[in-house]
């Protein structure tokens, strides 16, 4: 077993702290989010809610609440697909070279890039609950302090194989790009499906049932199923609609975001092993 | 051989059909310098890229420290050093950073890892910048640190492509002075530059490289004797007496009268010749009044063999080479 990509880590995350800018406004943005649009959006879909009678058993939850799982995953979505952006400026700034000319096996560089951005996410989804929480976010309610360390331990179980499979993707874009011009196009382009095409923000149920379909091999969507199934239960009622998840939908969606992120880290590989920088 | 620590046989590489390398053989022996010269587009850089497993070996065969390059590629990184032409350090990075991210990426145990941080770091003179992030050194400093980095994990053989360029008079001989120590240390140098005076003091042997082929090698010494133009000047009592007499005499290409003497061009070897001439001069009584012997310079070898002057691709290289550090 090789270690080397410890090196790739240890350089990543001296380089995140050490700018403290990028720390800064990686854990203010989604608390930004949060705040303005969850506290916009939150009273009036609400108000659409609120003449839904609830039935017996269930829970109704606020927007805020509803939407909290969804900022984590779109945070999480955000900042693991420009996770690999630091490739580019290596390629382009020569360090690359220093970094392939190395006797490192090249996996080693999308290993120690994938577990920095993991580490990244999960520093943001901690400041993210706990702020949410704050602004009157209602996750592990009723819980017993084993049950919420359990479903923490589950939502990062979640956002880390999400965030990895998104890392890789985004290193085999940078890895391929010539300019960040071009590599911002194309992470703006990906973003954009990805995002609206998902139950992050709203359910699905509402959808015209091509998207719907599309939405359902959308990992974003099998990331807010895993939070909100951790976070708020496997049964409860938001904006009308009434969510129930069964143990084996959410073992279906790990198994989506697991496929996913091994397809990833193919292509990433396959990215690497072909890189010439000379 | 066991002394030879890289031998390369018939190596080709084409780029999209284009032969950038056509059928080079070498052999670069167990501690000494060997320098690689030629002009831009030559196939210098396309020879390192290949013998440092940067670029796929296609046709040929070559052996570097011991180990196949197209089927030991990660040994062959394991046993050598690069100092790129380019600057490749993370600017973010401290002097003492960059060198414990290299010793991680060669997977040196810490304790190793850390001394040889402190060795190399006294060695280039660089202990006041230990913490100094590597955007704020100069460039002679980036070099030396780069240097240090390439020869921190003790390889057998360091390639330096281009370490000079860029670079002031006064950093330039400092950075030979390194190369030397380490060099009598016992690091081989495998080495490419555009100055051809520094390339035939520190040199053990040359390579000169022109459209993809080695059209001239040997000690820098060989290359000029090879050569035939020493050119003696001599201020005798009677030029014309002197000039019919060694007129006569062997390896003589040319007499021509200059300034208050005569410059006779040679096609041997001039410090065998002159004695020679001398003592002929003296038993006929001329007597010699002034004497100087010029061997022609690594320049004049150069320009002999390609038909073109270094210094100008050089000049141009060095601009294009500017010009893209401020595009940054």
């Amino acid at each position: 077993m090789a270690w080397e990509f410890t090196a790739i880590y240890w350089r990543d995350m001296l380089r995140f702290v050490r700018f403290k800018a990028v720390l800064f406004t990686s854990l203010v943005q989604p608390a930004l989010w949060m705040a303005l649009y969850g506290a916009a959006m939150s009273s009036n879909f609400n108000r659409l809610g609120s003449g839904i009678s609830v039935p017996q058993g269930s829970e109704a939850i606020s927007y805020l609440t509803f939407m909290g799982g969804g900022v984590i995953a779109l945070t999480t979505l955000f900042t693991s697909l420009f996770g690999g952006i630091s490739l580019l400026f290596d390629k382009n700034w020569g360090i690359m070279r220093e970094i392939l000319a190395s006797p490192m096996p090249r996996n080693n560089i999308i290993i120690g890039i994938g577990l920095s951005g993991v580490t990244k996410s999960f520093i943001q989804v901690m400041v993210i609950m706990a702020f949410g929480l704050v602004l009157g976010v209602r996750f592990f309610v009723g819980y017993t302090p084993i049950r919420a360390i359990v479903s923490l331990l589950g939502i990062l179980l979640f956002v880390g194989i999400f965030s990895i499979g998104f890392l890789f993707l985004s290193s085999a874009i940078s890895m391929s790009m010539e300019t960040p011009e071009s590599l911002q196009a194309v992470i703006t382009l990906l973003t954009l499906p990805l995002f609206f095409a998902s139950n992050a923000l709203y359910p699905i149920d509402a959808f015209p049932p091509i998207v719907r379909m599309l939405s359902i091999f959308n990992p974003l969507t099998h990331l807010v199923n895993g939070v909100r199934y951790f976070a708020i239960g496997s049964d409860f009622y938001a904006i009308g609609i009434h969510y129930t998840y069964a143990f084996n939908d959410i073992l279906f969606s790990l198994g989506a975001l697991t496929a996913f992120a091994v397809a990833m880290y193919i292509v990433a590989w396959w990215v690497f092993k072909k890189a010439v920088i000379t | 051989m066991a002394d030879n620590i890289i031998e390369v046989k018939d190596l080709e590489y084409r780029y999209n059909g284009f032969k950038a390398v056509e059928g080079v053989s070498f052999f670069v022996r167990s501690g000494e310098i060997f320098s690689f010269l030629g002009p831009n587009g030559a196939g210098k850089s396309t020879v390192i890229n290949i013998l440092t497993t940067l670029l796929p070996m296609q046709t040929g065969r070559a052996m570097v420290a011991g180990f196949d390059v197209a089927s030991r590629p990660e040994d062959v990184r394991r046993s050598i050093g690069i100092v790129f032409q380019d600057e490749t350090l993370d600017r973010d990075l401290t002097v003492w950073e960059t060198l414990e991210l290299h010793g991680r990426l060669y997977s040196m145990p810490k304790a190793e890892r850390r001394a040889s941080i402190d060795e190399m770091i006294t060695l280039v003179e660089l202990e006041d910048k230990r913490d100094v992030r590597t955007r704020n050194l100069s460039g002679g400093m980036k070099r030396r640190l780069e240097i240090a980095r390439g020869l921190m994990t003790r390889p057998k053989v360091l390639f330096l492509d281009e370490p000079t360029i860029g670079l002031d008079t006064q950093t330039r001989m400092r950075l030979w002075q390194y190369i030397k120590t380490v060099n009598e240390a016992g690091t081989t140098f495998f080495l490419t530059t555009h100055y051809l005076d520094e390339a035939d003091q520190v040199s053990d042997y040359i390579n000169i490289m022109d459209h993809g082929k080695i059209i001239a090698s040997g000690t820098s010494e060989a290359l000029k004797s090879d050569l035939g133009r020493d050119v003696v000047y001599l201020e005798t009592s009677d030029n014309v007496d002197a000039a019919k007499l060694i007129g006569k005499m062997e390896h003589i290409k040319d007499i021509s009268p200059s300034s208050k003497g005569l410059s006779v061009t040679i096609t041997a070897d001039g410090n065998r010749c002159l004695p020679v001439i001398m003592s002929a001069l003296n038993e006929k009584g001329i007597t010699i009044s002034d004497v100087n012997l010029k061997k022609p310079s690594l320049d004049d070898v150069f320009v002999h063999y390609t038909g073109r002057d270094l210094r100008e691709t050089g000049a141009e290289k060095f601009r294009i080479a500017r010009a893209n550090i401020g595009g940054r």
